[in-house]
């Protein structure tokens, strides 16, 4: 990756500006020595009001990076759960500026924490490039995560996150070559998002041994930073992935939390409760093991 | 693309600023996989030996050329026969019953070649999935098909030929629950199997190399044609029809055509229930260029760029995109796209019935409909071919209508009798 290294604050950018999702991951590294927190929600649901409560409950509880989804009607690589809400925010109406107002909500709220939009691509191009990266940027975005754009297609926001500073997040695979892994370390910046498990996104039982495997080959690929996804459902699995993991990416697990019946105040109480648990798993993944 | 090349020859991964690659980094290997043995299997005589041995004896290929001057009579108004003449290439004939063969035995040869032992395909009308479930039984691959729920519900009967093939038919219960839908849950499956499956997609839209690839595995509708056309006429037609959803039948046939200037291209799209009323199918008068499904093309959106959903009578017709390369064409002006709407698809359909005794599919009965507003258009502006010849219109007749008796009989309501009328309800999962 090319600029994770840079400072923080560049000459001239204020103080209070989005925080760089690469330097916030060396500095738990290298001050805490522990892997970050990511955490998924979409925008939207169950509506707007309640979706920024949600988020704000990952921040209140230990979530370091925010991973917020733009709703989208056909999202390939969502699994049932992530669907089921997205539907929901779209039947409520949502609309793709409803995340820049969540994202200046949230970073009023807590400063410290990188927010990421999260988005098929089809809704940026539709809104412009180039306009979505400043709007994003004047909201105290730090950068988008595109699930189904690949480097060679980025041209257009490529060229928008290197003029406004935006992170931008690529995806790699376990079936991704190493001309590709390199590919998409060089172009990504913050992060390389690991899809450790083959597959759409949701809760599994067991989180593979091909996930470390692959971030051992992104990050021998030239990756300075590799976060993984699609997976980590428990405190206990977040700990196992966090010893060589820089970041635990949790999605499907929270989203669930807020679906079903129960009342609004007890969904979000169980994902707080959820969100400790991973919280307190990423603080203690390398505590017995040193540094990796 | 280079200047002096041949617009029948222009190739992936972009048709003028349409098509790309817009899909996860997971399936770019299977993509590049699946590119490579494309193009090793076009350079290899054997493969082209065994397609072609498979479409003479196995698909019935090549497929007839019909004239039918009685449907013909129809452009011209007044019923004077003569200054219309219609052509029908009969993919409908093909085994299976229509054109989507062609592209489903090259893909599967390709799979033998890849050493997969799985395949899945999306499928609309059914007609895509009746031929995968076909090329699946035939060469011993295991085979999912991932069809709307709406759609199993209107091509009921092409939900138990692909049972009786021996696939697995997946009802999709998200969103819209038509084609969009099922495309979308056969990627999530390729996501997440792609090691051991192929997807089999079933027309010229997707990801890089499926456009260009499926178009190659169609293009012979277009070269038997042009040579038909020649034989039978002494000439090239005036116009060439298709109707287009995802647009493969179109291109395989266009295809022939594309630099020849004088054959003007018309492909017909779903006009629903006309596009003002916002319930169509059709990219071109109503909607614009956008990503859906791993290709930048027309598409059906909204300001958010969220897919709006498309409708038409038949299901092989209802969706949101269309093929990069029509995308190409339109913006090119090569080819022409216009909507036909589902009164004026249903009224060819019976047309065709009744003056041919040819019973087509309701997606090709689109088709047929713009060939008699071409006819009548041509008659209007006292157009003919060269030295007065009759204006000639060769239509691609892509599939039959047996898939579709029961939608037609509902929509002439012909069967009076309560008894029959309770089977086709039973018959299409209502009963």
């Amino acid at each position: 990756m090319v600029s994770t290294s840079a400072p923080a604050a560049e000459p001239g950018r204020a103080t209070d500006v989005a925080p760089r999702s690469g330097d916030l991951i060396a500095r738990l590294r290298d001050e805490e020595n522990r892997p970050a927190l990511v955490g998924y929600l979409p925008v939207g649901f169950p509506d707007v009001e309640r979706s920024v409560e949600a988020l704000l409950t990952l921040t209140d509880n230990g979530v370091d990076v925010i991973e917020l989804g733009i709703p989208y009607s056909d999202p390939v690589m969502d699994g049932l759960v992530v669907q089921e809400a997205a539907q929901v925010a779209l039947d409520g109406g949502v609309r793709v500026t409803h995340v820049f107002e969540a994202v200046r909500r949230i970073r009023e709220h807590a400063p410290h924490v990188a927010v990421l939009v999260m988005t098929y691509w089809n809704p940026v191009l539709r809104y412009g490039v180039r306009d979505f990266a400043t709007d994003l940027a004047a909201a105290g975005g730090s950068g988008l995560i595109t699930p189904d754009l690949i480097p060679d297609e980025a041209g257009d926001w490529i060229a928008a996150s290197d003029e406004l500073g935006l992170d931008r997040v690529f995806l790699v695979a376990p079936s991704s070559t190493p001309d590709r892994l390199a590919l998409t370390a060089r172009a990504s910046r913050g992060f390389v998002y690991a899809a450790s498990l083959m597959g759409v996104t949701g809760v599994r039982a067991k989180v593979g041994d091909r996930a470390e495997r692959l971030v051992t080959d992104t990050r021998a690929a030239g990756a300075e930073h590799v976060c993984v996804g699609i997976g980590v459902s428990t405190g206990a699995q977040a700990a196992e992935v966090g010893r060589w993991a820089d970041g635990v990416i949790v999605g499907s697990a929270l989203v669930r939390r807020l679906l079903g019946d129960d009342p609004w105040e007890e969904r979000l109480r169980n994902l707080a409760e959820v969100t400790r648990d991973l919280a307190s798993g990423v603080r203690s993944a390398r505590a017995a093991h040193g540094a990796h | 693309m280079s200047l002096a090349e041949r617009l029948a020859d222009v190739t992936g991964p972009y048709f003028g600023e349409f098509g790309g690659r817009f899909v996860p980094e997971a399936l770019i290997a299977a993509l590049d996989e699946l590119e490579t043995e494309y193009a090793k299997a076009a350079g290899d005589p054997a493969f082209g030996a065994e397609l072609a041995r498979l479409h003479r004896e196995y698909t019935g290929r090549p497929s007839p050329l019909t004239e039918v001057p009685r449907f013909a009579a129809h452009a011209t108004g007044d019923g004077a026969p003569g200054s219309v003449r219609v052509l029908l290439k009969r993919e409908d004939l093909n085994h299976t019953g229509s054109h989507k063969i062609n592209n489903v035995l090259g893909q599967a040869l390709l799979v033998k070649r890849m050493g997969k032992r799985r395949v899945i395909a999306e499928t609309g009308a059914g007609q895509h999935g009746v031929a995968t479930a076909t090329a699946a039984a035939l060469m011993d691959l295991e085979c999912v098909i991932y069809m709307g729920e709406e759609d199993t519900r209107r091509q009921a009967l092409n939900v138990a030929r692909m049972r009786l093939l021996g696939a697995e038919v997946v009802p999709v219960t998200a969103g819209t629950r038509t084609l969009k839908d099922a495309i979308n849950e056969a990627l999530r499956d390729w996501v997440t199997n792609v090691e051991h499956t192929h997807y089999v997609l079933g027309t010229v839209t997707g990801p890089h190399p499926f456009p260009e690839m499926v178009r190659q595995f169609h293009r012979i509708i277009g070269e038997e044609a042009r040579g038909q056309v020649l034989e039978r006429t002494g000439r090239l037609p005036d116009a060439v029809a298709a109707c287009v959803g995802g647009g493969s039948n179109a291109l395989g046939i266009f295809n022939a055509f594309l630099d020849d200037e004088g054959v003007a291209l018309y492909g017909f799209e779903a006009g629903g229930e006309g596009v003002e009323s916002g319930r169509h199918a059709a990219r071109f008068s109503g909607g614009s260029p956008g990503v859906l499904h791993g290709a930048r093309s027309y598409l059906l959106q909204d300001d958010d760029g969220q897919t709006r959903p498309s409708h038409s009578v038949s299901a092989g017709l209802d969706y949101p995109s269309v093929g990069p390369a029509h995308s190409w064409l339109h913006d090119l002006g090569r080819a022409e796209y216009e909507p036909v709407t589902d009164d004026e698809a249903m009224e060819a359909f019976r047309l065709l019935c009744r003056t041919e005794g040819i019973i087509p599919a309701i997606e090709s009965a689109h088709a047929l409909a713009g060939a008699l507003k071409l006819g009548r258009r041509a008659v209007a502006e006292a157009r003919t071919g060269p030295d007065g010849a009759p204006y000639t219109v060769l239509v691609n007749l892509s599939g039959r209508g047996d898939k579709d008796v029961a939608t037609a009989a509902r929509w002439f309501g012909l069967l009076d009798d309560g008894v029959a009328a309770q089977e086709l309800e039973k018959m299409e999962g209502r009963g």
